[in-house]
Formats: structure tokens, sequence, C-alpha cells
């Protein structure tokens, strides 16, 4: 029921406790208006949807009155009471859909850029992730809310971030129930003579599963030979015979109804997939399958269904079932998993999904040849006799040892004088003398202390006193200024919310001065209005940056404007490398129609 | 191997180990005589072996082409080199002291002019590392090893490498290195040596106190460090010099694989071979370079 628009009489509520006044809400694609009965009151309501962001409804089954809540940007609401709850479904569909269509478009036109689009995983995705990272979604807050960054390229540099968080979500297929749910048991009727099955695709799914020959069956009858609900009525006939405990009456079914017949039977694909397991068997002690495994043609072996222990004759063997075989088979079953992954409606489909697959895995162990000269391999390397075998050599690996030489020494082109150097170079040790005089007037300053005997006094008083006064005077001094500790950091001695801040600043800048440099050379209009955008955003950081200083006690802030230096280093370059390449472009950009300047 | 906690018999047992630069042209041309710089030392040594019974001392000598271990305080051999005139653990330190340099003397050989000389003070630091480790070795018992560094011969480049790695060694054992440094301009390696094991560094304004400023700073134990305010530099000098000139400067390129600093671009890292990707342009600017600042 498509409409563009709908009508109807409610109630508008300011909030709950308010009686709400009579009127007529008429909503549109655009708009939802309100206009009371009275013209006189004051309850008019004229919202238009792009405001409105959710909605909230009372349930049918409450004893609450069949409200409509619409709330909007702002984190104000409308109430409107309906009269019945027929109305507030129709009022509820409309706004659903308006609201739905409404989150498709994107906000801001952009001029030359395609509107990405978002699917509903990717959205949960990103908005996790700014629900996780508090900073993230602070700098998100900052910049592609107040325009500075669209979403996309906000997103764009954190494209790791995104595939993190979606490989973590990994594509479990689910499992059968472990509980045996193709065991159905009917519901009886106890006044008609009627017995009810339930079936389900999931159940149907477990069948084919667990039963090969229905499944086989299935494949060749439907819908060549019966439609898929006889088939169906039929196999369950089968199992109702086979709960009578009645195998004489089901032999007799059987040899009227073929078809019948399969289901009555034992499973024979079963049968035969247990030969072949045991065939595969490898000596070499695999517990995979061995000859117990084939119980189904054991006589008297476990416990029959439904309690019966009683034997019978050997041509009724064929009809009975035994419990420890079903529950055995869906145990392999539910083990192996979940063989295909198609819708489940189609029983066709499924049907033939499942004979694919499963005629790739026998495919898989087919080639014979491959398998026996595997096992052959397998034998002989297990049934090694260590005493007889040769000295086990294995191909030694050359080491290889850099010469350790060219790592440390280097005689090529040792500066004399290091480039830039604040500090005016390093001393530059003025030998006149040759090296065999330098040692001797080492060892001669050694010869005289041994002879003399160590200086006398070591260190004169004043020079000591001096000393100490000095010492005692720098440390006192810089104790408050750079604190004990030499590994502390200014920042963790402003206080926490200057410190946040600062932070902050700098990596709201980092994220600016990635765009900004990421846009050069500017090649679109849309570059070119990014830029000027973060531009702007850039030049408002400065008087932040001050407002900061100021607000720090006066004896750190000489330490914040340090701190504070970079940053402001960072964004000049940029401003600057922004105005040159105006002036050039404005230089270039004469003759140009609809030139930028 | 980090230290293990010490069950010390008391709290402030230190192991010193002196690396002594014997650099014969730096003390030629220094102010302060080597023979009054010995007597500063060696007082000094005597103190800090006097401050508690069971502290040791160790020296290495640092010299132009060898560095080796010229004196051992827990070692008995210091009984023969008696000597009127002075303790005897000086006289088998001189003594010891004066055959290395002939040692040393005889393994120079022609040096190209121009050539910055600077001692091996890689080696006597890897020295050191080497006998703390020992120490650690021999038992819970052990005395807190720190390592205290007297240089005056300037920085050679050539060295950083080795330094950077015995630094970092030693800042994994947890082993302060305490740097005095006695020249006219300022060393970066003992600076950073100090910083990143956090280490007490100090450039004496007057060498005459030189036994002063050894007693007030670097006579305290490491227990005793943490209540007890000791002169913190400024600033320190960051600066790394290039794998493959040995330059020092101050922004270059890293290679991501190996940390390792280039002053130009290459095509492959000489350290681990990795291959380098194009040079990025102009506009990614911040990624590729590297800038050190003090006080980040």
């Amino acid at each position: 029921m498509a409409s563009t628009h709908v009508t109807k009489r409610a109630k508008y509520k300011t909030t709950i406790k308010d009686p709400g006044t009579p009127g007529t809400l008429r909503m549109t694609f655009e708009k939802i208006l309100f206009v009371p009965h009275n013209p006189k009151s004051a309850g008019k309501l004229d919202v238009e949807f792009r405001y409105i962001k959710g909605q909230k409804h009372t349930k049918e089954g409450s004893n609450k009155p069949p409200w409509l809540n619409l709330t909007n940007n702002q984190n104000g609401s409308f109430i409107f009471e309906f009269e019945n709850y027929s109305d507030l479904q129709e009022c509820r569909d409309f706004v659903g859909k308006v609201l739905a269509k409404g989150g498709e478009v994107s906000e801001k036109p952009t001029v030359a850029y395609p509107d990405e689009q978002l699917s509903a995983a990717e959205m949960e995705l990103r908005i996790k992730l700014l629900q996780e990272d508090s900073e993230l979604q602070k700098l998100h807050k900052q910049f592609v809310l107040s325009g500075v960054l669209t979403e996309t390229e906000f997103w764009a540099t954190r494209k790791k971030l995104l595939d993190r968080e979606v490989s973590k979500k990994t594509k479990q297929w689910l499992g059968f129930k472990s509980a045996m749910i193709s065991d159905i048991k009917p519901s009886t009727d106890g006044r008609t003579n009627k017995v009810t099955f339930n079936l389900t695709p999931e159940v149907i799914l477990q069948i084919f599963a667990e039963k090969p020959a229905v499944h086989r069956a299935f494949l060749s009858y439907v819908p060549n030979k019966m439609s898929e609900r006889t088939f169906w009525t039929k196999y369950f006939r089968a199992e109702y015979l086979h709960s009578t405990k009645n195998s004489i009456a089901a032999a007799a079914e059987a040899a009227e109804d073929e078809e019948l017949a399969v289901f009555l039977k034992q499973d024979d694909i079963l049968a035969s997939e247990a030969q072949k397991k045991i065939r595969r068997v490898d000596p070499t002690l695999d517990m995979e399958a061995d000859e117990g495994d084939d119980y189904t043609h054991l006589p008297d072996h476990g416990i029959f269904r439904e309690g019966n222990k009683e034997m019978t004759e050997s041509q009724n063997e064929l009809y009975k079932r035994s419990l420890s075989q079903d529950i055995n088979r869906h145990a392999a079953v539910v083990l192996e998993g979940r063989a295909v992954d198609v819708e489940l409606e189609d029983t066709k489909a499924v049907a033939e999904a499942l004979a694919q697959s499963k005629q790739k895995s026998s495919n898989k162990g087919e080639s014979d040849g491959d398998i026996s000269r595997e096992r052959l391999d397998r034998l002989s390397r297990m049934t090694e006799i260590e005493d007889l075998q040769g000295p086990n050599t294995l191909p030694l690996a050359p080491l290889c040892i850099k010469d350790p030489r060219d790592y440390f020494d280097s005689q090529q082109a040792n500066a004399l004088r290091t480039s830039g150097d604040a500090l005016g170079g390093i001393e530059q040790i003025k030998c006149g003398l040759s090296t065999q005089e330098v040692y001797g007037s080492l060892r001669e300053s050694i010869s005289s202390i041994k002879a003399m005997g160590l200086k006398e006094p070591i260190v004169k008083p004043e020079v000591a006193h001096q000393v100490f006064d000095a010492l005692t005077n720098s440390i006192s001094n810089t104790k408050y200024h750079i604190g004990k500790n030499p590994q502390e950091s200014v920042l963790d001695r402003l206080p926490r919310k200057t410190k946040e801040e600062l932070l902050h600043h700098w990596t709201s800048i980092l994220e600016l001065l990635k765009h900004f440099w990421a846009s050069y050379p500017i090649t679109t209009t849309y570059l070119y209005a990014k830029v000027n955008r973060l531009k702007d955003a850039m030049s408002n950081i400065y008087p932040q940056l001050e407002e900061i200083k100021g607000s720090v006690p006066s004896e750190l802030r000489h330490q914040v404007s340090l701190l504070v230096r970079p940053m402001h280093q960072a964004l000049d370059a940029a401003i600057q490398h922004y105005e040159a390449s105006m002036q050039k472009r404005s230089a270039q950009s004469g003759e140009r129609p609809n030139g930028y300047v | 191997m980090a230290s293990a906690p010490s069950k010390l018999y008391a709290d402030d047992v230190s192991l010193v180990v002196v690396l002594l630069d014997t650099n014969p042209f730096f003390w030629s041309s220094s102010s302060l005589s080597f023979s009054q710089f010995l007597s500063h030392v060696l007082a000094f040594l005597n103190a800090i072996l006097t401050l508690n019974q069971l502290n040791q001392v160790v020296v290495i000598a640092t010299g132009y082409n060898s560095c080796d271990y010229v004196f051992d305080s827990s070692s008995d051999l210091n009984r023969s080199f008696e000597n009127g005139r002075m303790p005897v653990m000086c006289s088998s330190l001189l003594q010891k002291l004066e055959e290395f340099l002939i040692k040393d003397e005889q393994l120079s050989k022609e040096e190209p002019e121009g050539k910055i000389k600077s001692s091996l003070f890689s080696g006597s630091l890897s020295m050191a590392l080497c006998y703390i480790q020992r120490v650690f070795r021999s038992g819970a018992l052990h005395p807190h090893p720190r390592i205290l560094c007297l240089q005056g011969s300037p920085d050679g480049p050539e060295q950083y490498v080795a330094i950077m790695n015995a630094i970092f060694s030693a800042q994994r054992s947890s082993v302060p290195i305490d740097s005095c440094y006695l020249g006219s301009q300022n060393s970066a390696f003992l600076q950073q040596a100090s910083y990143i094991t956090a280490g007490v560094h100090h450039k004496p304004q007057n060498l005459d106190g030189l036994f002063q400023y050894l007693m007030t700073i670097f006579a305290t134990d490491l227990h005793s460090r943490s209540f007890i305010h000791l002169p913190k530099p400024v600033g320190v000098d960051f600066r790394a010099s290039c794998f493959c000139h040995k330059n020092t400067i101050d922004m270059g390129y890293i290679c991501s694989v190996c940390l390792s600093i280039f002053c130009k671009h290459h095509k492959k890292c000489s350290t681990c071979g990795s291959v380098f990707g194009q040079a990025q342009s102009e506009a990614a600017s911040a990624s590729d370079k590297k800038r050190k600042t003090p006080e980040t």
C-alpha cells in the first residue's frame, strides 16, 4: 500500500502527562503537519522529516494507549496519541518508510565526488569503531560534523581499522542441532484418526543428510514420479509404521508400494559407505572405522526402537531399525557439519546442493591409486627400524656472517666539522706533537705522581666551597622547572585538562595536516574546496593554542610554549605552502573563464 | 639478562666501574693536567671504598688504540705494590696504567691528518658491561652496579652504532651510566647514555674542583638517588650519526625494517638488505623524515 501521505485523527502531546490537543495529523514524505481542531489552541506543529531521528511506540498488547513518539535531532520528542492501534500501525509504517529513505541520501551534496553507497554493515562497523575509541570519536565530531572533512575522507585513511573489524567477524557456519529433530513425533488428533507431522526446511536438510537413501529417492522421484507432498506423505507413513513396531504390517505395505519400500528398508547407501570405510582402514592403527561399524548386519545388536527386544523372523529384519543406528548416524552427520549453505526454502534446491557436495567430496577421495600409495608410504614410515637406518645427514646451510668491520669502522669521509652544528663544531684537538711525545708526556705525569704522591690538598677549600655552592644553587633552581626525574616529561606536570587538550590538539593537527598535504597538487575543484576548508580549520587552531597558554600558571608557561612551538611550526609551514600556491595560481589563471581568483 | 632483584646485605652497596679516558692527544691539550686529574680520581675512588665496606671499584682505561682493566678492588693482587707515599691501591693502579700506556703506544699506527682523535669509548663501555654481567651471574648477593665515565675526548661518530648498542643493553640490565665530561665542547653520546639509562650527566665548570664534583654528584649510590636531588641537564642532544658516512645528522632517512639511519636516499638498506620503495613526492612530508627534538 504505497501512499504518499497519511492522515489520521490524533492528539498531540508535548509530554506524557499532557492530556493532548485533539487534531489532525497529516504526514507526507517531506513533513509532518498537525493542525488542532480548535484553531485557537497553540498545538500546531509543522516539522520536516529531515529533523526526525527515530520513532518509538507503545506495544499493542500492553494496557497503554496507542502512542507514537517521534524524536528529533535536538532530542525533543513529539508524542501523538491515536484512536486505535491500527492507525498507529499505519503511521508507524509510513514513518519507517520515510526514515529509511531519508537515511540513504547524504547530507551535503558534494561538488564532484560520487556519494558513497554505504551498506548497513559498513555503517554499523563505523559506529562501533567510533563508540570504542573516544579519541576517534572526538576527531570525528570535530571535523566531520562541522563540515571540515567529509565522511569518506575521514575513513579513507582508516581503511586498515575497518578491515580489521570486518575480519574479526568470522563467517561461521551454524551446524546442525544435536537434538534429533529428524526423529519427529507426530501429533495425534484424538477425534479424527489423523496423525500430523510437522516438517520444516531445517528438518528436511537434516533428513537428507542423515538418510542418503531418502535423499536419493527424493532426487529421483520428485518431481517426476510424484509431487513433494506425496513424497513426504509416504515418508511419514513409513515413519509411522516403524513407530508402531509392526514389522509385519511394514513388510506387507512395502510389498504393495515400491516407493514406500524405499523408506522402510535399511539404508543401503549407508551400508555401502560403511563397508568402504572398512576397506580403507590403515593397518597402522586407524581408529576411524572397523568391523564393528557395520553393525547394520549384525543380529541382535543394540536397543531396538521403542524398547522392543523381541526377536523376529529374518524376513522382517529388513524392516527393523535400531535406535543405536539412528543415533550414531545422527551424531556422525552433526559432527561433519553443514555441507551446504543454501536457502532452505526450496527443497529441490537443497537436495541438489547436497548431492553436489557429496559428489565433490567423493571425487576428492576417489583416486584410489593415490590413496594406496599414500598408505604404503605411511606404512613404511611407521614401521621403520631405527637401528638399521643410515646416518641422517641434513644439508647444511652455509653460514653467512657479514664482516663486522664494515659495520663499525669507516675510513671514508669522516666529517671534520659536523653540519650546522649549533655547538660550534667538534673540538679539533690541536696536535702539534707527535704520537710519541704525547704518550711520553702522559707517562711522565704518572711517574711524577708516583714519586710525589697525590696532590696535597686534593682540592683547595675555597674551590670546593665554590663548586658546592654553585651545584646546590643550580639543583634547587632546576628542581622546580624540570622535575626530579630525568625521564619525566613536561606533560605530566601540567594539569590534566591542559595535557588532554594539548594532546588532542596534536592529534587533530596531525589529522588536518595529513589531509592537507595529501591534497596537493591540486587538480580538481573538489580538492581546492577541501584545501580551503582545511586551511580555515587550521587557522582556527591558533587562538585555541593561545588560550591554552594563557590558562596555565606562569611557571609552566615557558614549558607549554616549548611544546606548542612545533605545532605552530607545522601549521605555519602548511599555511605558507597554501599561500604560495594561491599566488602561483592567481598569477597563472589570468585567462581562465571560471578562474578561482 | 635483566638484573635479578638482588637481595642485598645493605641497600647502598655499590659496584662502580670507572672508565678513565687516557687519550694522550686529549690530555696533552687539556687545561687540567693528567697528574692533577689522577689525584682527584684516586682520592675519589678511595672515598667510594670507604663509604661502605662491601663497595667495589673497577677501573678500565679507555685508550686511543685499546682498552684494558687497570684496577679491581676485589682482587688480591694489590699486595706487591707497596709504596710508602700512597695507599696500596693507588700505586697498583698507577703501575698498571703505565703498563697499559706502553702497550697502547705500541699499537699506534700512522693516522691520516685531520681525523678526530677520539678514544675507544665503545670498547671500554662494552668491557664494563661484560664485567657487570659476570657480577650478575655470580649469585644472588651482589652489589648494585653502575658505570661512571670520565671522558674528555670528543665523540667519534664511527662509534655511534656500537655505543648505542651498549647503551641499550645497559638500559635493559638497568645499569645506570653516569658521565662526567671534561672536555670543552659537549658530548652527545654521553648525554644520551645518561639520559637513556637514567644516570647523571654533568659537565664541571671548574675543573680544579673536580674532586668536589665527583663527591657531590657521582658518589651517590643508587638507592639514595631516589631521595637525593642530583643536577639535571636542561636538554639532551639526541643527534645520531648516519650509518653510511658516520656523519652526525639531525634529519635523515630511516629503514622501517631495522631502523638504520641514512643521510641520503638509498635504494637498498645496507644493514638488513630490504629494498626501499620510490621516494615519496614532496607532498607526503612527515612520514619519511625523522626529526628528533628534545622534550617531545
